[in-house]
């Protein structure tokens, strides 16, 4: 039981990087080099701002290779959890973009979502968005306590 | 008139040929070593040997040739330069496992002798941890880029080899304090080490940020931004292997005995 126990954090915790992985990814990819929405620097951004981001960034990193490494160990110990590890995936989602939208974005002001148009309206789908990810990953590991029933597989 | 920072003259030919003969007896010592040392043992792997030669090329062509030239006057080249010699050769070099290899070839009586060295001595202990190895690396960076001393730096050609040999050494002590391919007498836990190396990764990304926002003196502002950003993604990319290797050496010492695995495979089936 014990075992148990410590393979769902783990399912999770995979899940959790992987979701702020897989959100520095997309910011990076589409809002910074294909779009080129947002901006390596802004002159607004504040110390904190630069320090944020860039924990963050090295972070995002991290977080990438930890999640996939965590998940090959669970796979060879038979221990993968496909719902745990989706809710984990949506609470690290939507809770690093709800960082970024509010925090980073508006308090420290690294970069605004884009220049030279209404902001309004981005920043309520960027917010939305992250809430509903993080909601539907509360939702969901509500649905399945931590030590119900057995793995999916 | 802007006073021009880089007006030093570059006395190529001197310097450069010493660079390039060392770098070349460098290589030559590795290659010797791999040969004589296949004779008593099996065949050292060749991709260790071919990363020693592109990890010496890397540096070498840091200081001498077209980029360390074009470096002078263009901070772009600069930090290509930097990246070469401050990161993607120290990378090198560690996967190459030249201790091992020392080791290996040394008799070994005197081998003991190294290792026992290695192991009492607290300068090495000190040094090779990852933190002091961290504050070499990037605190040096932050002294290079935010106080005087890169403008010093280019006016001085003494200064210009301290700094670069200290770039160089400082990237070697950081990589292998946070891989262990060689033989390492002080090793500090995953965990450890992971949590230091995403300290220095975000000192070197804050670093590359406050670059572009204010270059250091007397370099001209687009280069400086280009440059920032290339220090930005290109530390990324050499940190994200190293990151790489770091887990994957997690991975394998989780690796669940077989025993652990047959009795996972029969709780399931019961």
């Amino acid at each position: 039981m014990e075992a148990k126990k410590k393979f769902n954090a783990q399912n999770l915790w995979s899940g959790i990087l992987l979701g702020i992985g897989f959100v520095s990814f997309i910011d990076e990819v589409v809002f910074h080099q294909l779009l080129r929405w947002h901006h390596f620097y802004d002159r607004s951004t504040t110390a904190a701002g630069i320090v944020s981001d860039g924990l963050f960034h090295a972070f995002s990193w991290f977080a990438t290779a930890g999640a996939f490494f965590l998940f090959a160990d669970l796979r060879r110990r038979q221990a993968f959890e496909r719902t745990r590890w989706l809710s984990g995936f949506l609470l690290g989602a939507g809770g690093f973009q709800l960082y970024d939208g509010i925090v980073q974005h508006k308090i420290m002001r690294i970069h605004q979502i884009r220049y030279d148009v209404n902001l309004l309206p981005y920043d309520i789908t960027w917010n939305f968005i992250a809430a509903a990810l993080l909601i539907t990953g509360i939702y969901m590991i509500r649905k399945r306590p931590a030590n119900e029933g057995k793995a999916c597989r | 008139m802007p006073m021009n920072i880089f007006l030093a003259v570059h006395s190529a030919s001197l310097i450069e040929i010493s660079w390039t003969i060392l770098f070349c007896a460098v290589i030559a010592a590795y290659v010797l070593a791999v040969f004589r040392s296949n004779r008593t043992y099996k065949p050292w792997p060749m991709r260790r040997t071919l990363c020693w030669i592109a990890g010496m090329a890397c540096a070498l062509a840091a200081v001498v040739g077209p980029i360390a030239q074009r470096g002078h006057e263009d901070f772009v080249y600069h930090m290509v330069g930097h990246l070469l010699l401050g990161m993607l050769a120290p990378l090198l070099l560690v996967l190459a496992a030249p201790m091992t290899l020392v080791f290996r070839t040394l008799p070994v009586k005197q081998a003991r002798t190294l290792a026992s060295l290695l192991r009492k001595s607290r300068y090495v202990r000190f040094v090779s941890h990852p933190i002091t190895a961290s504050f070499l690396n990037i605190g040096g960076l932050w002294l290079l880029y935010r106080t005087p001393l890169f403008h010093l730096m280019h006016a001085h050609d003494m200064l210009y080899c301290i700094v670069h040999i200290h770039v160089f050494m400082a990237g070697y002590l950081f990589a292998a304090s946070m891989i262990y391919i060689d033989p390492t007498p002080h090793r500090y836990r995953f965990l450890h080490r992971a949590v230091v190396f995403l300290f220095a990764l975000a000192g070197h990304g804050i670093l590359s940020k406050l670059i572009y926002a204010s270059p250091p003196a007397g370099v001209d502002p687009v280069q400086a931004k280009t440059g920032a950003m290339l220090m930005y993604y290109g530390g990324d990319l050499i940190d994200f292997v190293i990151i790489l290797i770091l887990f994957y050496g997690w991975y394998q010492h989780k690796r669940p005995s077989v025993s652990a695995l047959r009795a996972s495979s029969q709780s399931q089936q019961s």
